[in-house]
């Protein structure tokens, strides 16, 4: 007796299981580079995404997500959907063969983009700004312009600057006089280059240098620093979020564009491909801007960013009077030998 | 280093010398020996698969990139004829043809990057010649150069006649600050661009001084553990224990946490009005190895530790009653036997600290950065694997040759681990 009552219990649970048990669900796997940006991704687009499609979205996070790839299809055995990437490394990424080039007619017209932000194997997502920083608490009248990273006499004390050749040589040449649509001209040539490394010397003791985009507002924060590089959206997101008296110095900011790529031999192709065409909609770009203060770049998106997010973004307009946007052709050609020129000045 | 000292268990075995008895021991001896290969075997094929295979095959990729070779077949038979300068009109015909090819089945940007690599810029120049190539017109040195003066440089011939070679030692030179120049000798990079020697000299200063430093704070420690009495002594090792066990993030960070300028440290000296100024000591040489020491204390100890529990403390009283001073009977009896322990405390710390990368890249300056850091940097952000793989080769030489140098100082036989 008491055994069929285990057995009848037992069916029953089994019958109860297999009935909400829901059908296997399609599964897209992304990889981005965590913080504050997945999150606001997942809040203005995955979210909404997987409820639409009924599918789920298997979330990963690593920063050298272009060595992951590679291994990957090396060895034959690609898992990953979609892969955020910088567009400074996008490009080598494709010439390696381990990013699909994008067919841009699955997705939306590729006029529809902010120029640059289209490329072969990168979609754009974002526009972000490379920006100066600092505590009013401690600099009262602030610099308005990234220049003041030079000015050791008006500004002494320690600065923050990410530790790659990628912005710190251009903002070297523009404090040393190079007009801002020069920079990458005079960059291409030696002395162009010698001309950065020198302007870099006379501020080489003062540099702290940061390598992840949380740790310049930490910097900030324990006063390791007087001013620091930053992408805007971690420093806008302190001052929103924890009312930090943080303040962000526009003039000669860098522009520059997160992209989304499909890895080569990506299992579910039609659906990342559907998933890139979602997030291309005008709409549905400018969403991210309420979680996180960067801009949309597909060029109709604007109208859905809220007004008070607009006014934060790299591309308001008060914020566009000298700017200058990242020659993502001119990393790809110097990018490894700049990268080897400044290990060994750092070294030094 | 007391030689003469016989260690316990090492009496030797006396030699077998009738002939048919060797045979039969041999016999009986076999059947163990296939059991104990049986018993070790799956150990074997894990380590073989797991590790000396992609070792290998990685290492492999210092010296082998067949991509230049793969895509541009004819250049590289035609340049057979043209060793060196700029080629003549039949080299240029058959790049032409190579690359057109390559545009097609889309290895363009592959052939483009590997000689980015070897000729700093050429990766747009390869992209151009994609685009003003016909298809159909015959390319000659007049209509390449005339196009783009780039085909015309010596420089880039050059790069294209190491490139095209499927096993290069380009990388390797390129690994110690050397590279090959025109005239076919080898000879070192410009001044600026070298980097690779000094970071090796530097990882392996770094280590030594981390060993010398847990050795320091490690020995009278594991002295003093040693001849505690065994339930205090075995507290004591769980504080030893404890941070070991503690992942090496989690360790660094805290040492973030408390060296900081405005952090427990400087704090600290402040009150204690040691100093009236704040120390930097992130970023810097000195914080980065008080991390490190930190972190490599319980490597270096254990096996000294080990070492000193195994002795008997009246072979010290022995050498006493026979008339040796406290320092003489330290150093003939006591030190001679817990060397070994040393010895390999010493190379465990040393060895692991020449693969240190997250305490550099927390704690260390930008003068601080070991050539684990390099490698990372050429693995995930170059996409460079062949610098990568030859900076480990490179690496992977100076540790086996300092390896072999020690056990041969010390003898192998005498290092014994926990």
């Amino acid at each position: 007796m008491k055994t069929s009552f285990r057995l009848t219990g037992l069916a029953a649970l089994a019958a109860g299981l297999l009935a909400t048990a829901p059908a296997v669900a399609q599964e897209l796997t992304i990889v981005s580079a965590g913080g504050a940006w997945q999150a606001a991704q997942r809040d203005a687009w995955y979210k909404p995404f997987a409820e639409k499609m009924g599918i789920k979205f298997n979330e990963q996070e690593n920063s050298s997500t272009l060595a992951l790839v590679q291994a990957m299809v090396q060895a034959k055995n690609v898992t990953l959907d979609l892969v955020t990437v910088e567009t400074a490394t996008v490009l080598r990424g494709c010439d390696s063969g381990i990013l699909q080039r994008l067919d841009y007619k699955k997705i939306t017209d590729r006029s529809k983009f902010l120029p640059g932000s289209a490329l072969d194997c990168g979609m754009g997502l974002d526009v972000y700004g490379d920006v100066l920083a600092y505590d009013t608490t401690v600099l009262a009248n602030g610099p308005t312009s990234l220049l003041a990273l030079f000015d050791t006499k008006t500004w002494p004390g320690k600065r923050g600057m990410r530790k790659v050749p990628q912005g710190n040589l251009e903002w070297a040449l523009m404090a040393d006089g190079v007009p801002i649509d020069q920079v990458y001209k005079v960059l291409a040539t030696p002395q162009g280059v010698d001309r950065a490394f020198a302007k870099l010397d006379t501020i080489k003791n003062d540099i702290v240098w940061w390598q992840a985009g949380a740790q310049p507002p930490q910097f900030l924060a324990s006063k390791e620093v007087v001013m620091t590089t930053a992408y805007n959206g971690r420093i806008q997101n302190p001052i929103d979020q924890e009312k930090k008296p943080f303040k962000i110095a526009w003039e000669n900011q860098i522009i520059e564009y997160d992209m989304i790529a499909i890895p080569k031999d990506a299992p579910h192709l039609d659906l990342a491909y559907k998933y890139l065409a979602y997030i291309a909609q005008p709409e549905i770009n400018g969403k991210l801007g309420s979680f996180i203060p960067y801009g949309p770049v597909v060029k109709d998106a604007a109208k859905f960013v809220p007004p008070e997010t607009l006014a934060k973004l790299p591309t308001a307009p008060e914020h566009m009077k000298s700017v200058l946007v990242a020659d993502v052709e001119f990393w790809g050609d110097h990018g490894e030998d700049l990268t080897k020129r400044f290990n060994a000045w750092l070294a030094k | 280093m007391g030689r003469s000292v016989a260690l316990p268990g090492a009496a030797s075995v006396a030699p077998v010398t009738d002939p048919t008895l060797a045979a039969a021991v041999h016999r009986a001896a076999r059947g163990q020996r296939l059991t104990a290969l049986l018993l070790v075997g799956p150990l074997l094929l894990l380590l073989l698969f797991s590790f000396c295979f992609p070792i290998a095959s990685l290492l492999g990729r210092a010296i082998y990139d067949p991509t230049m070779a793969d895509s541009l077949p004819r250049t590289a038979a035609a340049l057979q004829a043209a060793p060196d300068g700029v080629p003549p009109d039949p080299v240029f015909a058959a790049l032409a043809e190579d690359l057109l090819a390559a545009k097609q089945d889309n290895s363009l940007y592959a052939v483009a990057k590997t000689l980015n690599s070897l000729l700093p810029a050429a990766r747009s120049h390869v992209l151009r010649a994609g685009r003003f190539l016909q298809p159909g017109q015959p390319a000659t040195r007049e209509s390449m150069t005339g196009a783009d003066p780039f085909w015309g440089e010596p420089d880039t011939w050059f790069a294209i006649r190491h490139g095209v070679q499927r096993f290069t030692t380009t990388y390797l030179l390129a690994a110690i600050d050397l590279r090959w120049l025109p005239d076919g000798g080898i000879g070192q990079v410009p001044e600026g661009e070298a980097i690779y020697r000094a970071v090796f000299v530097r990882t392996f200063l770094v280590a030594a001084a981390v060993t010398i430093a847990t050795l320091i704070l490690g020995f009278p420690l594991a002295w003093m553990l040693a001849n505690l009495p065994n339930r205090l002594s075995g507290r004591l090792i769980m504080l030893v224990l404890l941070p070991f066990w503690t992942s090496i993030l989690v360790r660094t960070a805290a040492w973030t946490v408390l060296l900081q300028k405005y952090g427990l440290l400087n704090d600290l000296l402040l009150w204690l009005h040691v100093s009236s100024d704040r120390f930097d000591l992130m970023y810097t040489r000195t914080g980065m190895i008080i991390a490190m020491t930190h972190i490599q204390l319980p490597f270096t100890l254990l096996p000294i530790y080990s070492a000193m529990r195994t002795l008997q403390p009246s072979q010290m009283r022995a050498a006493y009653s026979l008339g040796a001073r406290p320092f003489t009977a330290f150093r003939r009896v006591y030190l001679p036997q817990v060397m070994p322990g040393v010895a390999a405390g010493a190379l465990l710390t040393f060895i692991l600290c020449l693969g240190y990368f997250i305490t550099p890249a927390l704690v260390g300056g930008p003068a601080d950065q070991l050539i684990s850091n390099f490698i990372s940097n050429y693995i995930n952000v170059e996409l460079n694997w062949q610098m990568a793989a030859a900076l480990s080769f490179i690496l992977l030489a100076l540790t086996l040759a300092l390896y072999g140098l020690f056990t041969k100082l010390l003898g192998v036989d005498r290092l014994k681990l926990v």
